[in-house]
């Protein structure tokens, strides 16, 4: 019994140490790359890119976390602390903008905004103006354009951690603060704000990690940050060491992000000492405060989510009946779905192995394991796709070299045949899927451990037998998550498809670059019909499992929360 | 002290008239009346879900009733003519888990309520209010660093620093282990009793009702079921659920003719009640025990269990078909089988009719 139960956990072990080493094998290879570049590249990266590029990251981040901020602490308090009409589905449509990835919206703006689009010319034929010159607006195409989408789009993150917070322990505290005399106005500042501080820094550094992994919306708008700086260092100039030290740059960025997330997270421990979960009694709002506070909600989930929706579905209708369906979309969206459903699979898989490690053995080594192998989520897709360079032509090589032993051409192993692809996903969005099996065990007693070994069942019995059955909605969530964002992802895709390969994603990318809109709208809108299904579901769910998943994902304490955080945000 | 001095010195009164409460189809609060006199604890008691908890909330102004008034200090805050929120109504409000702001010091917790008025007072009030509870060594820390018996203090001297007209306390001991509890709760009796403060306190514990209250409400179904002196409930309740509550009867079902109601254990009056079928409760310490014969009821030994100050004995008795119990000082001399002569101190015998038997949950 005794020794069948180490061999058990030894195979999980050593499956979860390759995952992790799997993990960290491109951060590790980012660093040789660059290190290969010879000094005489650093004047030119020093003097014509890299400021600039810093500066406008650095700005784009400040803006858009200023913006996502105020949007989603705002709304996210509003819906709690208020009741007025059509409250209960803005609290759900609110959430509804993390269907929109960043590069979809930019590109629907980018056309509903068009001089010569719908929104000016009905502005001109309103005011009696002719020429496309007469009404000058600001141009969307700049870095204030870029902040005020990214801001529409990605508040959702805080909206959700705050009002999670707000959820779980406001409610005793907003009274006490009103029979000491203070109206909701002076709690929402002295109270509610202070203390939701670290729920808003957890949603605000994910919010600026999606923005900082953006390569689309920020190369359509014109706003060279240092994501766009690398495809073009890499792609356009073949400099890859050049590409490699940016990444580096860049990785130290997201470190910084981290580090600012899992501090908020520590000083948030304070919020777990709430024993009992009662609900503020929200305050009914009449007349214009409700009209107000109805507008202050709708109008982000109307620029975040329903106008650009609503675009996409009449341009795709427009399309469709003038075009029809054509061959080249459908097979896009079943490459996408392929490999999405591939990269899932495996990343469930993984996920399975690393949690039950956690779980069988809790030590300071499988929690460190547990915590390489969650760093993916945060890693920007390009620079992931830059890093996973060297691993991949390491594995192509040594293929080939197997594949010569026999006598037969393996050719580009891994970068020919969408495995690369796979390594990238599963990489990036293993997290998610850890993240929610993880929360999904700790919600089982130990004690059902027990009672099966004691009944004579091996651990690995107990994973099967015990365990699957009862987390089998966790990980059904989990695949949903993974999916999901499979399919939305962009910066990976785009470097490190096969030739020829493309997903509805980098079609998208595709015409937007050239200027060009034919299916564009097509595959856009199925991304974003995709992006909708976990929100429906949580819809359907209801407030009680989207405050418990939030409270889960702030509630932990390793990085690995953030990943569900992430996730819950997604779903 | 005559009742102008008591007044002057207490702070407000309450009076609650004919409330009602509804949440969703549920009835929680249901046509309640009731009044705090200035200086008065009054504590509401009941099990879970009586509505002891909802009324307090009315009562504090978190929740805004169905019908019905609620004065304070002659003023109507809830009622046809309007509400009063609770920042506007002077009410004090300490929870069971203290709610005390994780993100400010103690000594700024304490100053919240008393933002009105210049800092240098307000901190030299809170500071006095921290000495009361003596914790003013703590005042910089943060309420998380805190044992649970302190911060419950620290919640007390917030909530009265403002000098409400009346603290309302839900279960505020029911955190705090047994042996601290009881120490909290007499100093935070002594010091609502120096302020003259007029108090509702929550509980479900009857004891703790009855070693802080002036006057016990009793609660079941979001109606008051009796309300008075801890000796009346105790001595005189009014139905069978009054009595359950506070002691741990032997009942026995019995039969009332002409005024009285013969049991086994002996003949009890039950003076004024119709006939018909009853409930004899009695209670444990009413059992006496004498050497079998005389005009005692034989009763056979089944079980003794020492329990420190008294034993508990259980008894089988020929024509009750439960076994009784019973609670007697110095019983070591008793043995399972034995046989003795019970007799019952009438004092301690309450009779309810049958039907009250109904009503029970």
């Amino acid at each position: 019994m005794i020794f069948k139960r180490t061999s058990g956990l030894t195979g999980f072990a050593i499956a979860s140490a390759l995952v992790a080493v799997a993990v960290a094998a491109p951060v590790v290879s980012l660093g040789l790359t660059a290190a290969k570049g010879s000094g005489d590249l650093w004047p030119h990266l020093l003097a014509y890119v890299l400021p600039q590029a810093v500066a406008d990251t650095l700005l784009l981040l400040a803006g858009s976390g200023a913006l996502v901020i105020v949007i989603g602490a705002l709304t996210a308090w509003l819906v709690t602390a208020y009741d007025f009409p059509g409250r209960g589905l803005l609290q759900w449509a609110l959430l509804l903008p993390l269907a929109m990835p960043t590069y979809i919206i930019a590109y629907a703006y980018l056309d509903l905004l068009h001089p010569i689009g719908p929104v000016q010319s009905a502005l001109r034929a309103m005011l009696g103006i002719t020429s496309p010159r007469g009404l000058i607006l600001p141009d969307i195409r700049s870095m204030g354009g870029c902040i005020l989408l990214f801001g529409f789009v990605l508040f959702p993150y805080v909206y959700l951690t705050t009002r999670a917070m707000f959820l779980m322990q406001m409610a005793s505290l907003v009274e006490v603060a009103r029979t000491l005399g203070a109206t909701r106005f002076s709690i929402f500042y002295s109270v509610a704000l202070p203390l939701a501080r670290p729920a808003i820094a957890v949603g605000a550094s994910l919010a600026m990690m999606d923005a900082l992994n953006d390569i689309g919306a920020a190369e359509f708008l014109g706003v060279r940050t240092m994501t766009v700086s690398i495809y073009s260092t890499w792609v356009n100039r073949s400099n890859l060491p050049g590409a490699a030290q940016i990444a580096l740059i860049m990785l130290a960025l997201v470190i910084a992000l981290i580090l600012i997330e899992r501090a908020a997270r520590r000083r948030q421990s304070y919020a777990g000492q709430a024993q009992r979960a009662r609900r503020l009694t929200p305050e009914r709002l009449r007349g214009w405060r409700a009209a107000g506070a109805f507008a202050a909600c709708a109008v982000p989930v109307l620029i975040g989510f329903i106008l650009p929706a609503a675009y996409l579905l009449v341009e795709a209708i427009a399309r469709l009946r003038f075009a029809g369906l054509s061959p080249a979309i459908i097979a896009q969206a079943g490459n996408s779905m392929l490999i999405s459903a591939i990269a899932t699979l495996v990343s469930l898989g993984l996920g399975l192995a690393l949690a039950f490690t956690a779980r069988s053995m809790r030590g300071a080594s499988s929690a460190f394991i547990l915590r390489i192998a969650s760093l993916g989520y945060a890693i920007p897709g390009t620079v992931l796709a830059l890093g996973l360079l060297g691993p991949m032509a390491l594995i192509d090589d040594l293929a080939f070299n197997i594949g010569q032993f026999f006598g037969r051409n393996t050719g580009l192993f891994m970068s020919a045949s969408g495995a690369a692809l796979i390594y990238a996903y599963v990489a990036r969005f293993l997290t998610i899927s850890t993240g929610n099996i993880e929360n999904g065990l700790q919600r089982l007693s130990p004690s059902l451990d027990h009672a099966a070994r004691t009944l004579g069942e091996t651990a690995g019995g107990v994973a099967r037998r015990i365990h699957l059955p009862l987390i089998s909605p966790a990980l059904a969530a989990a695949a949903l998550l993974v999916f999901v964002d499979c399919m939305k992802e962009l910066p990976a895709t785009l470097l490190l498809r096969p030739l020829n390969f493309e997903t509805l994603a980098t079609h998208l990318y595709g015409e937007a670059a050239r200027g060009t809109y034919e299916d564009g709208a097509l595959a856009a809108l199925a991304i974003v019909f995709f992006g909708l299904l976990p929100i429906i579901l949580l819809g359907r769910y209801g407030q009680k499992s989207a405050a418990l998943a939030a409270t889960g994902a702030i509630g932990a304490e390793t990085e690995l929360s953030s990943a569900s955080a992430k996730a819950a945000a997604h779903g | 002290m005559d009742s102008d001095m008591i007044r002057s010195r207490c702070t407000g009164f309450l009076v609650i008239e004919n409330l009602c409460h509804f949440y969703g189809g549920l009835t929680a609060v249901d046509h309640v009346s009731l009044d705090v006199a200035p200086g008065e604890i009054l504590c509401l008691l009941g099990s879970s879900g009586s509505g002891k908890t909802t009324l307090l909330r009315l009562a504090a102004g978190v929740e805004q009733p169905t019908s019905g008034r609620i004065l304070l200090d002659g003023r109507e805050v809830a009622g046809p003519h309007g509400f009063v929120p609770p920042e506007e109504r002077g009410v004090g409000l300490v929870f069971q888990d203290y709610a005390l702001f994780p993100h400010m010091s103690v000594l700024d917790n304490v100053m919240f309520g008393l933002r009105h008025m210049p800092r240098d007072k307000a901190r030299e009030l809170a500071m006095r209010g921290l000495a009361r509870v003596g914790l003013s060594h703590y005042a910089d820390k943060f309420p998380q660093l805190l044992s649970g018996g302190e911060q419950q203090r620290v919640a007390l001297a917030r909530a009265l620093a403002p000098r409400p007209r009346v603290l309302l306390m839900d279960e505020p001991f029911s955190n705090l282990d047994q042996r601290l509890r009881e120490q909290v709760r007499e100093e935070t009796v002594a010091l609502l009793r120096d302020e003259g403060m007029s108090a509702i306190v929550v509980t479900h514990d009857p004891e703790e009702a009855m070693q802080m209250a002036d006057r016990i409400a009793l609660m079941r179904k979001g109606a008051i079921v009796q309300s008075g002196a801890a000796e009346d409930l105790y001595f005189r309740p009014q139905s069978l659920f009054a009595a359950r509550f506070f002691c741990d009867f032997n009942e026995i079902a019995a039969v009332i003719e002409n005024g009285s109601v013969a049991t086994p254990l002996g003949v009890f009056e039950a003076p004024g009640q119709p006939d018909g079928p009853c409930i004899v409760c009695i209670r444990p310490q009413a059992l006496q025990f004498d050497p079998p014969g005389g005009g005692a009821t034989p009763a056979t030994i089944t079980a003794r269990r020492f329990l420190g100050r008294v034993d508990r004995i259980k008894l089988r008795v020929n024509g009750i078909e439960d076994e009784i119990h019973a609670r007697l000082r110095d019983a070591r001399a008793f043995r399972p089988g034995q046989i003795v002569g019970l007799s019952v101190d009438t004092k301690d015998v309450v009779i309810f009719p049958q039907a009250a038997h109904a009503g029970i949950d």
